[in-house]
């Protein structure tokens, strides 16, 4: 009995997330009429809007990844080898964002560094698209950080650190060859998430008026019937690769770390 | 006199309001293999540390080759070290870890192939360079990291526990294998342990450590059978303690239990009517009765452990409790607890033991 009710959850839950997307996309088929069809998607993909505002939201993500890499390893490094007592603190720095809305980022920044602050971020292309990335970055921290560190307890850092040191390393070099190799398998789960979390994204993107997935996702469902629902279906599709991809990743994960526990 | 190779002059070391290490001094030939013995907590590590460069000393210096090296960076100082976890670099195979310092300095290809290919037939591993620490031994895990520590020809090797992760067979074995290896490269050696028996077995000079100062530097047969301190000779090797009466301090005669006995030195400072502690190693007493060992003392057998080739015996001699060693023989079986026996020693083998 205690199995049936168990069972019964799973079914409902299954058909709660799954039907609403059984249905979008039997809709999203439906364009042309009487038959089955990919003409949505076609249609979508043969759009230009569509190919420039995608290739403009990837190179975002990996921009911001890179960036989110270069500044969250190091920090978690630094942290835990020197300064264990901060870690609560900047724990709860790194959940910010899961508190604070999105918009209240933006616009943040916008007052800060408009064309008459002192750093005028916004007066350009450029300047803007930084501007985006460290929007990004501030979405992806709470997910990066933690993946990374989570990464870092699997190894002895300080030892590792102190062998390294001993065999003439410097700072760059303990990051580089020992470190980041070592935490590679988190920091790609994270980055996974990052892209994830970038090509979904429309607050940040709208309001900078930068050319982006998100806002074009938006306007395209404001605008048309079939093609958003079939653009949502490709959305999905990104999403779960990229969940599959943290899936394969992690299998080649952790081999039994070289240390006592 | 030749100028030390290694010279720790008066180096102390606090965290915060407590002293680790306290006016610790040391000078070390080129070659010599030295160990740090002590109990748990005494500052060993923190020692050895200060030598690596992993922490600065509050006070003192730190002189290799006639270089005063206290305020260089470890990675600075040339200096390999072994560690008790092994700290084998995860994501690189056996070769890379060897070959790691050697391309930290930016040696050529060739050179760090050679290196590496003659260091794993030093650690007889030839056919493991290409596997992953994960895939070894404990055993084989260290001797990679001693490899690794060697590769660069540092000027100094030190160990920190490096067996004691290690199981009672492999320890033995790598113990007589990194003392090989010493010798073969003449590379002078710290090593730190709280094992004495790994400290007398593999050392030239042991510094016998007690809560953060050297209580004695010596070679393994003088820390053994003269202690400096009452400590050292607790510490190093079983003793029987013994109380004695004295009689006449000058002339160094006392009585242990109603016998007398005349110790081989005068007792300086000590009065007449009171009682020093005298010690005595189990392997100088015997049941059997030779010349040297004029003195003879009545006791009875209170335990009896069987330990292979030795056997070793407890007794009583009413007030004092002694233990003491015979080799087996197996025409002789040991006698059992409740015996009455009398056993033999010579005076010339007790330790007066300072406060
Ligand atoms: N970073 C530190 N901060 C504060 N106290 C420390 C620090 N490192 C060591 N100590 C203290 O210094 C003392 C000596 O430590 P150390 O590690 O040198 O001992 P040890 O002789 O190596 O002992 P063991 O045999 O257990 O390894 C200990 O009481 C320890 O608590
Ligand atoms: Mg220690």
């Amino acid at each position: 009995m205690r199995k049936f009710w168990a069972w019964a959850a799973v079914i409902f839950g299954m058909l709660y997330f799954i039907l609403p997307l059984l249905g979008m996309t039997e809709f999203s088929l439906k364009m042309r009429r009487g038959v089955y069809s990919f003409d949505a998607y076609a249609k979508v993909l043969a759009d230009p809007r569509f190919q420039e505002t995608f290739a403009y939201s990837v190179g975002m993500a990996i921009a911001t990844i890179i960036f989110g890499v270069v500044l969250i390893v190091p920090t978690a490094y630094w942290v835990r080898l020197r300064l264990p007592g901060l870690r609560p603190y900047i724990e709860f720095i790194t959940l910010l964002p899961l508190v604070i809305p999105a918009i209240v980022i933006v616009f943040g920044y916008i007052r800060l560094y408009n064309t008459s602050s002192f750093l005028p971020l916004t007066g350009s292309a450029t300047g803007t698209n930084i501007l985006l990335m460290f929007g990004y970055a501030t979405l992806a921290l709470p997910y990066m950080y933690r993946a990374v560190d989570t990464g870092l307890r699997t190894i002895d850092v300080g030892t590792l650190t102190e062998a390294a040191q001993s065999l003439g390393a410097g700072w760059i070099t303990i990051l580089a060859r020992i470190i980041l190799p070592n935490v590679l398998v988190a920091v790609m789960s994270g980055a996974f998430l990052t892209f994830a979390i970038v090509i979904g994204e429309f607050t940040l993107a709208a309001l900078l008026n930068r050319p982006a997935f998100g806002p074009y996702m938006q306007l395209l469902g404001a605008n048309r019937a079939y093609e958003p629902a079939a653009l949502a279906v490709i959305a999905f599709a990104i999403t779960w690769g990229c969940m599959a991809l943290i899936q394969v990743v992690s299998r080649f994960a952790p081999r039994a770390p070289a240390q006592l526990h | 006199m030749s100028e030390p190779f290694l010279s720790i002059q008066h180096v102390r070391k606090s965290f915060g309001a407590t002293t680790v290490v306290q006016d610790f001094n040391l000078d070390v030939d080129k070659g010599e293999f030295i160990s740090f013995l002590g109990p748990s907590g005494c500052g060993k590590t923190t020692m050895l540390r200060i030598v690596a460069g992993f922490e600065q000393p509050s006070a003192g210096r730190i002189v290799v080759g006639g270089k005063d090296m206290t305020s260089l960076k470890p990675n600075q100082r040339n200096i390999g070290m072994v560690f008790q976890a092994y700290a084998l670099f995860p994501n690189m195979t056996v070769a890379q870890n060897i070959g790691f310092g050697l391309r930290v300095a930016g040696r050529p290809r060739a050179e760090i192939d050679a290196r590496v290919a003659e260091m794993l037939a030093l650690i007889k591993l030839g056919e493991f360079g290409a596997r992953y620490p994960y895939q070894l031994s404990g055993g084989q895990q260290q001797r990679v990291a001693l490899a690794r520590a060697l590769a660069p020809k540092p000027r100094l090797l030190l160990l920190d526990e490096p067996l004691s992760a290690l199981d009672a067979k492999v320890r033995v074995s790598l113990r007589d294998e990194i003392r090989a290896i010493q010798r073969e490269l003449g590379i002078t050696t710290i090593f730190v342990t709280h094992d004495q028996e790994e400290a007398m077995s593999m050392s030239d000079r042991i510094v016998v450590m007690n809560a953060g100062r050297a209580d004695q530097v010596g070679a393994p047969f003088e820390v053994y059978n003269r202690p400096a301190t009452r400590f050292v000779a607790g510490f190093v090797g079983t003793l029987n303690v013994l109380d004695a009466v004295v009689k006449d301090p000058a002339s160094g005669a006392v009585e242990i239990g109603g016998v007398p006995v005349a110790l081989a030195r005068s007792l300086g400072s000590v009065k007449a009517g009171e009682t020093v502690s005298l010690a005595l190693r189990p392997e100088t007493i015997s049941m059997t009765h030779e010349a040297a060992r004029s003195i003879s003392i009545p006791c009875t057998i209170t335990a009896v452990n069987f330990l292979g080739s030795v056997i070793r015996i407890s007794a009583d001699t009413g007030g004092n409790s002694l233990s003491f060693d015979t080799f087996n023989n197996p025409a002789a079986p040991p006698p059992t607890p409740g015996d009455r026996t009398t056993v033999h020693f010579s005076p010339a083998d007790l330790l007066v033991l300072q406060a």
